[in-house]
Formats: C-alpha cells, sequence, structure tokens
C-alpha cells in the first residue's frame, strides 16, 4: 500500500513544514540529559587497562595490588568474560576484554571499578600484565602476502587460510572485459582513501546497573538478578541481545536505557568494551559502574572509515555512454571484524547507481590489520568508492571533450528500474540534483572559465535508505511504533528509536500529530528504554526515517479509523467523512459540523475501550537478485545526491580553499525541510574534512611506536572549525518515492559522498592536477603541484565547446610570477 | 528520580590527601564546595554541584563543549582549576534563561535547528552570549571567529550562524533602539 497516493502536500498540515525539534529546548537549555549526566546513588568509576602493544600474547595478569588498593570494589579481567560476540552474526572474533592475545594498541586486557576516577586510574597502574610481543602487521598488503611464518591477526579458520582475510568479495555482472575491449575511450588509476573517524563530541558512556535477588530467576531456577545498562548506543537492541549473550543473562533481565546520544555517525553502532565492563563490575560489586570514555579511548574505539586501495579501469563510448567497470579494492580492516563483511559488499555493491553500467566487476578484500578496528561511518563502506569513481567519470568527460555534468546526465539510470547488479530503483530525482547545482553554481558561465587558482567541480552519488535485512536474520518488523490516546486529547508515542541528533523523536511525534489532527505540543515521545519501547533496530545504514516513519504512520492510522468511526457514528456520516486537523475533528461536506479533538477522543474511547495501537514497517523482499550478496546493498529505496564545489588552490603552499559546496539532494520529501538542511550541510562539512584534513594514521617503527595511533586528540586529529568550513548551500529535491513515508527518503549519509570527489575535480579545473590521494593537504597537494612544474602540465584545462571540440582558455596559465 | 544528579559535596577520593572548600559564584548562586584540589571548574560545576548543562568532550581544551563565562569571559572549564573561579562570577548554560523563558539565543537555536546532538550546543551559547553582549549585531565573520574554539560536528555549522543573528535581532528588537537593524 502506498501513503502517497493518499496525501499530497496539500493534504498536509505539519509534514513539510520547518517546525522545532521535540527535545529542542531541552538542548538550548542544558536540561537534555546525556549519560555521563547520570549519576545512580552509590555509584562507582571504572577505567580499563589497555594494551601497549599493537600484537602480543598475554602471558599472564595480575591483579592482586590493583584489588588490594582502599577504594578499588573490583577487578575483572577477559576470563571474567570469555564469550566472544561480533556485530555480524558470522563473524565474531572479539571478547570485551582480551583473553589471551591483544590485536592494537589499545585493546582492553582488564577493567577496574573503585569508588572514584582517580582511584581507578591508581588502580590500573598496580595491574602487572605479562606479555609476549609478536611482530605485527601495520600494512594491508603485507597482511594480505602473510605466509603464515608469524601468527595472523586471528587464527585461519581452515589449515592453509591466511587468517588475515576478513572477507574477500568477487561479483561480476554483464561483459565486463568484452565491453572494456570495446571501448573508444579507457581511464584506469590507484585511488588511495586514509581512514578517518567519526569524533562525535560525547565521548562513548555506560552505566551498569546489576540487581541481584527480586525474584528473578534463570532457565534452572536459580536465583539470579536483572541488568541495567545505560548507554551512549546507536543501536539499543543489538546492545541489548549481545549484553544478553556475553553475560549469560535472559535477554528478559537485561534492560538498556539510550538517553540522549552527543553525536554517533556510525561510531556508536555496535557494543564496546565498556558496556560489557560496567556490566560485570556492577555484578562483582554489587554497585553501579559507571565508565567514560577519554577522548583518546574514543580513537581506539574507533570503528571509522577503513582505508582504501582502490584500483579503477573504466570504458566509454565516443557518444558518451559508460561501457564497462572494473574496480579491485583493499580494505585496510584494523583488528576485528566489526561491519566489515558488509563493509566489503558496499565496496562494490552501492556504486550501480546513479549511472547505468552495462557491465561491472569488482574484486575486494578486507585484511585483518593490527590497528584499532575499522568499520562504519557516514555513508559505510561507499564513500571511499565514490571518490575514485567519480574522479574516473570526471577523466572520461574530458576525454570525451563533454561537460562532467553532461557526461553524468546522459549516464543517467533513471526511476524505476534495476541496477547491474539487480539493485531496485525507484523514485530518483538525480537529474534535479545535476540541474539543482548546475543552477545555482553558475557552472555554464564558471566550469573550466574562472582565473587560474580557481576551479569548479561536479560528483553525483547514490546511498540507501535502510538495509534490506537486519544483522541477524529474522522475518520480524524493522521498526516499530505504539501510540496511545488519553483523555486530554494527547497522544503518547513510545518509540524504540535512536535519537542521535537526527530527529527521529520528532518525527513520530509530527506523524502521530499530523495523522490524528492534535498539535504537536499534545504529543509525548516515551523513547529508548529496551522495557518499554517497541523494537527499531538503531540508527545506521540511513535507515531511520524511511522505516520508522512509515511505521508511525501504520499505527497512527489505526487509531484515526477508530476515531474517525466513533465520531461518524455519532453524526451519522461515513467515517471517510470525518477529517482529524487542528485540534478537532469535522465533517469534510461542512466544516462548520465540528468538536474539539478531546471530544473525538473520548467519544471513541467510549466506543472501543482503551486506545491504542502498535505499528510497524517490515522491507519487499522482491527488491534485490538470488546471487550470493544480493541482498548487501539492497534497500527499499535510494536517495541521490549532486554536489559542486568550488575551490580556491594556492599554487605555492599546495594550501587548498574550498570557498563553497552547493549540495542538492533527492531526500523523496523533507517532511522537516530545517532539519534535512542539517543533515545536508552537516553531511557536506564532514566530508570537506575528509576531503581535507582529517586522517587516522599511526606511528611506524622509525617515527615512535610502531601501531601507536599518531593523533588521538581533537588537536592533532583535525576536524574543521567554523574558521575552515566553506559556506554550505543546502537545495532540496523531493521526487516523492511511493513507499517512503510521506514519499521520504533519508538524508542522513547520501550527501556526504560527493563532496570528496567534487574537491577533487574542482581541484583539477583550478589547476590542471588530478588528486587520487587523500587527504588534499597542503603538503601532498604541493607535492603533486611540483610533479606538474616538472611535466610542464600545470595549467587550467581547455575548455570543452559541447561539440567535440575544445577552445582555449584565455586565463588558463599560472601567473607569470608563479614559479 | 535517579535520573537528576544529587547536589552536594562529592565524594573525595580515597587517595586524594587534600582537599578545599572553594566558594564559588554560578548563576547567582554563592555555593562553598569541598572539591579536591586538582579539580577542574568543569569537574566541580557536573559532578559537584549538579549543574550537567555543560559538557566534557575531550577534557584538554580542544573542543570547547565545556565553555561558561567567567567575569562575563567565555572560558574552557575543562582546563581551569576550580580555585582560579574563585571569588568571580560564573555562568553557564543553565543560567541563560530566566524566569520568564529562555534567552533569545537558546530559543533561536531551537528555531533554527542549530541544535542536532545538542552536545557542544552550551559551549557555542555560551561563546554566543559573550559576542552578543560586546557585539550585538555580530557579521557572520564575527561569529565564525568567535566560534572558531568550539567544535561541532553535526551542523555544519550553517545553523549556528541563523541561529545566532536571529537572536541578535530579536535581542535588538526588544531594545530600545533599532538602529543596528
Amino acid at each position: 500500500m502506498s501513503v502517497n497516493e493518499r496525501k499530497s502536500q496539500s493534504d498536509l498540515k505539519l509534514i513539510g513544514t520547518s517546525r522545532r525539534k521535540i527535545e529542542g529546548l531541552d538542548k538550548s537549555t542544558g536540561r537534555a540529559v546525556y549519560t555521563d549526566d547520570i549519576v545512580l546513588p552509590g555509584m562507582l568509576h571504572g577505567k580499563i587497562l589497555r594494551s601497549p602493544h599493537p600484537h602480543a600474547r598475554i602471558l599472564s595478569i595480575d591483579t592482586s595490588e590493583a584489588a588490594a588498593l582502599p577504594g578499588v570494589h573490583g577487578v575483572i579481567t577477559g576470563r571474567d568474560m570469555p564469550r566472544v560476540y561480533g556485530i555480524i552474526p558470522w563473524t565474531p572474533d572479539e571478547y570485551p576484554l582480551c583473553v589471551d592475545r591483544v590485536r592494537y594498541v589499545g585493546d582492553g586486557v582488564a577493567a577496574v571499578a573503585a569508588i572514584d576516577e582517580d582511584t581507578a586510574i591508581r588502580a590500573l597502574a598496580l595491574i602487572r600484565v605479562e606479555y609476549e610481543e609478536l611482530p605485527a602487521f601495520l600494512d594491508p598488503h603485507a597482511a594480505l602476502a602473510a605466509d603464515g611464518s608469524s601468527p595472523y591477526v586471528h587464527d585461519a579458520k581452515k589449515d592453509g587460510w591466511n587468517g588475515n582475510i576478513t572477507k574477500r568479495v568477487h561479483l561480476e555482472f554483464g561483459e565486463v572485459d568484452g565491453l572494456m575491449d570495446a571501448s573508444d575511450v579507457l581511464v584506469e588509476d590507484n585511488y588511495f582513501f586514509e581512514g578517518t573517524t567519526h569524533t562525535p563530541i560525547e565521548p562513548h558512556c555506560a552505566i551498569g546497573l546489576w540487581q541481584a535477588g527480586g525474584g528473578f530467576q534463570d532457565a534452572d531456577g536459580a536465583t539470579t538478578g536483572k541488568l541495567t545498562v545505560w548507554s551512549s548506543t546507536q543501536v539499543p537492541h543489538y546492545l541489548h541481545r549481545e549484553l544478553s549473550q556475553v553475560l549469560g543473562v535472559d535477554q528478559a533481565h537485561v534492560r538498556v536505557l539510550q538517553p540522549l546520544v552527543g553525536g554517533a555517525f556510525g561510531g556508536k553502532s555496535e557494543p564496546f568494551d565498556l558496556e560489557f565492563c560496567v556490566a560485570k563490575l556492577s555484578m562483582v560489586t554489587g554497585r553501579p559502574v559507571k565508565i567514560l570514555y577519554t577522548r583518546e579511548e574514543v580513537f581506539y574505539a574507533h570503528r571509522g572509515r577503513h582505508p582504501f586501495h582502490m584500483h579503477y579501469r573504466t570504458g566509454a563510448t565516443t557518444d558518451g555512454k559508460l561501457t564497462s567497470v572494473d574496480a579491485k579494492i583493499l580494505l585496510d580492516g584494523g583488528a576485528y571484524a566489526s561491519f566489515g563483511l558488509v563493509t566489503a559488499y558496499y565496496s562494490g555493491q552501492l556504486l550501480c547507481a546513479p549511472y547505468a553500467m552495462p557491465a561491472y566487476r569488482f574484486d575486494s578484500t578486507r585484511v585483518y590489520t593490527n590497528k584499532p578496528a575499522c568499520g562504519p561511518k557516514r555513508g559505510h563502506g561507499s564513500v571511499q568508492p565514490r571518490f575514485a569513481f567519480e574522479v574516473q567519470m570526471d577523466r572520461l568527460a574530458e576525454k570525451l571533450d563533454l561537460d562532467p555534468i553532461e557526461f553524468r546526465r546522459r549516464n543517467f539510470i533513471g526511476s524505476d528500474t534495476r541496477t547491474i547488479n539487480e539493485l531496485r530503483i525507484t523514485s530518483n530525482g538525480f537529474l534535479e540534483c545535476l540541474d539543482a547545482v548546475e543552477r545555482a553554481s553558475g557552472w555554464r558561465d564558471r566550469f573550466r572559465k574562472l582565473p587560474f587558482g580557481r576551479g569548479l567541480g561536479i560528483a553525483g552519488s547514490t546511498y540507501i535508505s535502510g538495509t534490506n535485512y537486519p544483522i541477524y536474520p529474522n522475518e520480524m518488523p524493522q521498526s516499530a511504533v505504539q501510540m496511545q490516546i488519553d483523555r486530554s486529547g494527547r497522544v503518547a508515542v513510545f518509540s524504540g528509536a535512536s535519537e542521535i541528533g537526527q530527529g527521529c523523536d520528532s518525527l513520530v511525534a509530527s506523524i502521530a500529530a499530523e495523522e490524528l489532527g492534535v498539535p504537536l505540543d499534545y504529543v509525548r515521545v516515551m523513547r529508548g528504554d529496551t522495557d518499554f519501547t517497541p523494537v527499531d533496530l538503531g540508527a545506521y545504514s540511513s535507515r531511520v526515517t524511511f522505516m520508522l516513519g512509515n511505521a508511525a504512520i501504520d499505527a497512527a492510522t489505526k487509531l484515526r479509523k477508530m476515531v474517525q468511526e466513533a465520531v461518524a457514528a455519532k453524526w451519522e456520516v461515513n467515517p471517510t467523512e470525518v477529517l482529524l486537523a487542528g485540534g478537532m475533528a469535522m465533517w469534510s461536506s461542512d466544516t462548520e459540523r465540528q468538536m474539539p479533538i478531546k471530544d473525538a477522543f473520548n467519544i471513541a474511547e467510549s466506543m472501543f475501550g482503551a486506545l491504542g495501537s502498535m505499528g510497524s514497517y517490515n522491507t519487499p523482499k522482491d527488491v534485490h537478485g538470488e546471487y550470493r550478496g544480493a541482498t548487501i546493498g539492497a534497500s527499499p529505496a535510494y536517495s541521490f545526491t549532486a554536489h559542486v564545489a568550488e575551490v580556491e588552490v594556492d599554487v605555492e603552499s599546495g594550501m587548498v580553499e574550498v570557498k563553497k559546496i552547493w549540495v542538492a539532494h533527492d531526500c523523496g520529501r523533507a517532511l522537516n525541510p530545517i532539519l534535512v538542511e542539517g543533515q545536508m550541510e552537516g553531511s557536506a562539512y564532514m566530508g570537506f574534512g575528509e576531503a581535507l584534513m582529517e586522517e587516522q594514521v599511526y606511528k611506524d617503527a622509525d617515527h615512535g611506536r610502531a601501531g601507536l595511533l599518531n593523533a588521538p586528540s581533537l588537536l592533532d586529529y583535525r576536524i574543521p572549525t567554523s574558521l575552515d568550513t566553506p559556506e554550505l548551500e543546502a537545495l532540496i529535491v523531493e521526487s516523492i518515492d511511493p513507499e517512503g513515508p510521506y514519499g521520504a527518503k533519508e538524508a542522513g549519509e547520501g550527501p556526504l559522498h560527493p563532496s570528496i570527489p567534487a574537491i577533487a575535480n574542482a581541484i583539477y579545473d583550478a589547476i590542471g592536477v588530478r588528486m587520487t590521494r587523500l587527504p588534499f593537504s597542503a603538503p601532498s597537494v604541493w607535492k603533486k603541484i611540483a610533479e606538474a612544474r616538472t611535466a610542464d602540465t600545470l595549467r587550467k584545462p581547455l575548455v570543452p565547446a559541447g561539440d567535440g571540440t575544445l577552445t582555449d582558455n584565455p586565463a588558463r596559465t599560472a601567473p607569470a610570477g608563479a614559479r | 528520580m535517579t535520573l537528576q544528579p544529587p547536589a552536594g559535596l562529592a565524594t573525595l577520593s580515597a587517595m586524594s590527601s587534600t582537599s578545599e572548600i572553594v566558594r564559588l559564584t554560578v548563576n547567582g548562586d554563592n555555593h562553598a564546595v569541598g572539591v579536591p584540589t586538582h579539580f577542574t571548574l568543569l569537574e566541580t560545576l557536573r559532578y559537584v554541584l549538579g549543574l550537567t548543562g555543560s559538557k566534557q568532550g575531550c577534557d584538554k581544551g580542544d573542543c570547547g563543549a565545556c565553555t561558561v563565562l567567567v567575569d562575563g569571559q567565555p572560558t574552557l572549564a575543562c582546563l581551569t582549576p576550580v580555585w582560579e573561579a574563585e571569588g568571580k562570577q560564573v555562568l553557564t548554560v543553565e543560567g541563560l534563561a530566566t524566569v520568564d523563558g529562555p534567552h533569545p539565543l537558546q530559543d533561536a537555536f531551537d528555531v533554527h535547528g542549530a541544535a542536532q546532538c545538542g552536545f557542544c550546543t552550551p559551549g557555542i551559547l555560551c561563546s554566543a552570549a559573550a559576542l552578543l553582549q560586546r557585539s550585538p549585531r555580530p557579521t557572520r565573520v564575527e561569529i565564525q571567529e568567535a566560534l572558531a574554539g568550539n567544535l561541532c560536528r553535526c551542523t555544519g555549522y550553517t545553523k549556528i550562524y541563523d541561529a545566532i543573528e536571529a537572536a541578535a535581532v530579536a535581542q535588538a528588537g526588544d531594545g530600545s533602539s533599532q538602529a543596528a537593524g
């Protein structure tokens, strides 16, 4: 059933207008409660001891001195929780604390709980760990080439296998080699995307509370207790399951509470050591225990963007059509699998739109290395290949003497179609996105025509609106919402979705108000508590608006129909003629005939009894192919984005200044435009940071301790400040998706993707230098400039005339003063 | 109600040999608190006085989430030893609102979507409040400079600028002169 047949914009009251968030004023007045703001009576403070070695065997751990320190209430090691876990059920390879081996500098080995943080820190220094150091794999190529002469990062699952390989994916669609050979033009190059990390401003924090007794019994009838964990997680449901499995507590006796989360971006989307440690330490001490990561620990926890080593071959015909794409990718995964199996698939699967590809092959291998584990960061697995591919597109356009926007238009895949890898595409506003950024940036008058040193670049992309399947196989709904109506006219919404700043609590409130006709301030949202809120799988894969929104519409529609039926019976009219809007129930044939919504609710409660409903959403199952891996990358809908970036490059220093980014994004329908713009601007900002500044890099043996994180602080890992960030202009495009809630799709991750290649392509327009390695820092750009000087190619590229010819550019060379 | 941190004296560290009584004026209230001598102003605000609006994002002066006003000057509370604030006027995000309602900045941040996750917001509001004190109608460049010490990871800053400009207009509208507009 399509909700959009029912609702055009003129039918909508709240949806589509910019509104405050329901928790907005709490956040701006300091009242909003985050995990570290919570203090429980008798609460202890925990700390985790971390490995100083990138790869070592644990020979022994002596905790006796630490345990004897006054003020210390408990010390635990890996042997207290020896159950392996992992966010992806097929690749469990982590322990809450290392049992017999450490795999990166920062891996947790023991934890203490004490009366305060200072005492806990002193206790850590008293724990004696004896290590046997092992050779470390820091380079992914070396990890891939390993022959077993030194221990792999993880033991091989079968004799003769390389235990450093997490996952190998090889998928091929169409006649890749034949069409490549038949191409009129070919572009081939290597690209490198350096790893980056999320750095939410809130460090991870968790509180554990074990309440023994109270009549709680395990399956054998033995006395047990109840475990409550507060966490800054973005996946409370998965945390709930993993806590139960690792700690051996019945899921029914585990409660996860999620206070407001101070940013996540994928960095809090799986369980971390601190959540297991606060739970276990509370069990050991009988007291609530809090652990707050230091900023340095946030960097060790990581799960950020994988470094990708990429090789692309791309062909096209003289009339500007793509023929064949061939990719080979090595993913540097760090010490654990995390979401890596999915990352390996996403590295190839999400490239097949918005351009039609007659043939496509990718070969991706994720290897383990002795560094903090990589995982999902905003635009999981697809930001890196998108950078390489959109630069390839720019090069092909140049070879074809085509305007790069025109080249992208010619290859548009269209709407209501299938990609070469058989993903179902429904709504698609990519052409409108291209039009919007072309117009807003003054592209036609300025591309290739700005003075030397200034340039414009274009890039496009697509992203999923949620993964079509949950992380653990099941056929239950992906999202659910409960609503109830009370006698005062209020609506209570129970939502298990994860509010990480994107506005999902406001989303369900708006839908309740829209459907039930109550003012927004009549809606209350009860959130983030696995004891009381229905399951939503979490804030990841850009799934929330689409899935939670549809679940909320389902719940609200059921209630609306009951209210309409009750009022219709009283008025003796047809239920469909009863409108609920503006705090009133009205008769559609004569809106003077009306009653306050409270009275309508009371009539309905008299007819049906207490008023409540459950709504849920699950994905359609016919949206992908049947081959192995076909489900990964499948989504009920895809968003589309185009960016134009404008840069100024100082050829003396190599410094790149991004002057402005125009970001056009097809979000289906903007349910709350100011929040959609915020997601688009925030995405463009984050991509900009990755393009120019950010890199999660490690020391080698010549520069300190090998494997040590180079810059685990917000001073040294540079993220853009207000002075660095370019002007950002958000251009919303609405394609009204047939299955999205009121036509909506995602807006949180897609708009990041084109930032990086758009900037790379703008640098080329400015000075004729191709950037193929991230980040585009001043030294790396300067090096390329020096090479271009030597080769005498440091100049603005020629201007495509559009008819297959090039015109010269009067301002195309470096000023005489430039060396 | 366990979500509210209890106000009162902090538990003194078992190993801290020294603590002292510090007299603080925070949001107009006079406090005498016993804290370990190494406590920062941020630790004292959050964990002793229960004023958890000011946030800890890095604990080393890099992110600005802990920014408060000390005698009207934006100050990183996580780097300020608590005794340095003795005898001075400390204003936190909780002190911006009045009995009549939120500060114009707080309302504008809500209206303009300037707080996504909200974790940097208290520090940014304090920096912005100081800016509007010294420059009631700031230019965008002035705003960018005033916020250079406050990292926001969600917004890309644009909505924050919009909110501060709107608050400046709202404040000017409340005053006696419209000249600046």
